[in-house]
């Protein structure tokens, strides 16, 4: 009977080993494959250089410039928008209220939605609806803004990253001790003049923690992009928000499927998706970090 | 017999469907130290925190009843709650400083009201620390963060923070009862210093702290005030049997 319990015990003891183990090994073997793929390549003139000959060589730097600038302006948008909810949802609005239920589910239901939606629904709303409005009421019907654009690409990205924001904001704003917003209303501080000097600076890790998380998943999101800004090649950088851009996610896309000989622009491939990894990967870190020391803070 | 600074009328209070203070009247003389004591959950803390409106954070409160400050219902429609606190202050249990520095934290109320001037904020910064007695051990280290002090020197901080917005009345709910005995020692002085100018009013769970430091003491239990007189007379010889049972020790 014993005996019988040890081996059961065991098996299983050895299943879920295993299955730790398979995660394991499933990261080791992509980093290995893309490292071996993609370290010739790599070397800083690949990442300032412009791609060349039909991007079979060259480097990738507008791809990295035009993420960059991506996430730049999405964060611009998504951080404060963010923020202001959530302290709205903490601070103002009544945990049971009908309002503040329907905008968690709102928040909820974002963060689910599949991101090709999210390029969908900006190709129809921020082009089509605001641009191609402007374009007809200020412009006399020229084609402006109503085309992808960095501006479009971006607001649509920030839709995508903005339940990443409310989330560690609140949780952050959640933290800040009651005792502190009582000294300060104790003293004849407003409820905003409290938001502004106490809970908000209280919160600022958890601030740079969803600006961060955010960013790191912008920077890899590309189904978003695909019809509202992003471009297959341009010889230069966007100097406008209403000029195209190139993207990491996006030039690995195209190298893949859609340049003139595949095979030949593998090491590419691989040298550049080890950039958007090791950006992605430093930038979860960080994340990580601070929020472990907010969570630290907290207890 | 000193003029009236607080008074209540029937305050009734509840948190959702129950009660937790029932028809408390009661007459707080100014520039004296009113002691409120009484078993945990009597209510006393409860019943301090209706006199600067702090019980308005709370969901789910509501209140029945006067309470007047000068003579004015603070529960009126018209007054406006921000200039309440800042003329009745308040200490809290647990010392709160900010995460700022110690100037800053002192300079906290002032700032809010408007006063930018850096020349201006030192003086109200300095004879803050000064009245709370605790200038002399932070003068050269204004702009450390106050989280560095001792838990005493942080209450007494807090006291300073208090001050700064020149309140009238000054409430301290439990201001010593995490901190060592000598730090208690000299909060129980400054105590004594600061009812020459401010009225007190102190919740406290020790009894040789009430004796000590107060002229009047009210004994509340279970929400009710029972008794509330000349504090030499409540340690003393009590009317309630109840009340002469808490003091000396019975229950509680």
């Amino acid at each position: 009977m014993s005996r019988k319990k040890d081996i059961t015990g065991g098996f299983f003891i050895g299943v879920t080993a295993f299955s730790a183990f398979v995660i394991i090994a499933v990261i080791i073997i992509l980093l290995v494959v893309i490292i071996k793929g993609g370290k010739d390549t790599f070397s800083w003139e690949f990442l300032t250089a412009f791609p060349e000959d039909g991007m079979m060589k060259g480097g990738i730097f507008p791809a990295i410039y035009g993420t960059a600038l991506l996430v730049l302006i999405m964060s611009i948008a998504a951080v404060p928008f963010g923020t202001i909810t959530a302290i709205y949802l903490t601070e103002y609005a009544h945990e049971k209220s009908v309002l503040a239920q329907t905008i968690r589910f709102a928040v909820r239901t974002l963060a689910t939605v599949p991101s090709i939606i999210f390029g969908l629904f900006g190709l129809g709303f921020f082009i089509k609806f605001v641009g191609g409005g402007v374009d007809d009421f200020f412009l006399g019907g020229e084609l402006k803004w109503g085309q992808p654009n960095i501006l479009w690409a971006s607001l649509t990205m920030a839709l995508l990253t903005l339940p990443v924001v409310i989330v560690s904001v609140e949780e952050a704003i959640r933290t800040v001790p009651r005792e502190l917003r009582e000294a300060s209303l104790a003293l004849g501080a407003t409820k905003w003049e409290t938001i502004k000097r106490i809970v908000i600076p209280g919160s600022r890790s958890g601030i740079m923690t969803g600006t961060i998380l955010a960013v790191s998943r912008g920077a890899g999101e590309v189904a978003p992009i695909l019809f509202t800004g992003a471009a297959y090649y341009l010889a230069t950088l966007p100097t406008s928000m209403s000029d195209q851009f190139m993207n990491l996610g996006y030039h690995i896309y195209i190298l893949a499927t859609q340049s003139a000989n595949v095979d030949q622009t593998l090491p590419i491939q691989f040298a550049t998706t080890m950039v958007l990894l090791l950006l992605t990967f430093t930038l979860n870190l960080a994340a990580v970090i601070i929020r472990s020391r907010l969570r630290r803070k907290a207890k | 017999m000193k003029e009236i600074k607080i008074k209540t009328r029937d305050l009734t209070l509840y948190y959702g469907p129950k009660m937790a203070l029932n028809s408390i009247s009661i007459e707080i003389p100014e520039k004296e130290v009113t002691a409120f004591i009484g078993p945990s959950g009597c209510g006393k803390s409860t019943f301090l925190r209706t006199l600067n409106r702090m019980n308005d954070l709370i969901p789910n409160v509501r209140i029945t009843g006067e309470v007047l400050v000068d003579s004015l219902n603070i529960y009126d429609k018209q007054i406006d709650v921000v200039n309440l606190r800042k003329k009745v202050g308040m200490v809290f249990q647990k010392s709160n400083p900010f995460a700022k520095s110690i100037f800053e934290n002192v300079a906290y109320g002032p700032r809010i009201n408007g006063i930018n001037n850096k020349t201006k904020l030192e003086e109200i910064v300095e004879t803050s620390l000064k009245k709370a007695f605790i200038w002399e051990e932070v003068k050269d280290r204004l702009n450390d963060s106050a989280m560095a002090l001792s838990g005493g020197q942080q209450q007494r901080m807090c006291i300073a923070r208090t001050l700064a917005v020149e309140p009238e009345i000054i409430l301290m709910d439990e201001p010593a009862s995490a901190l060592d005995p000598i730090s208690t020692a000299k909060i129980e002085e400054l105590i004594f210093e600061l009812k020459k100018n401010y009225t007190i009013v102190i919740v406290t769970h020790n009894m040789q702290q009430a004796a000590r430091v107060s002229d009047l003491t009210a004994f509340f239990y279970l929400g009710e005030l029972i008794e509330f007189g000349k504090t030499k007379k409540i340690f003393t010889t009590p009317d309630k049997k109840h009340t002469e049972e808490y003091i000396t020790g019975r229950f509680g």
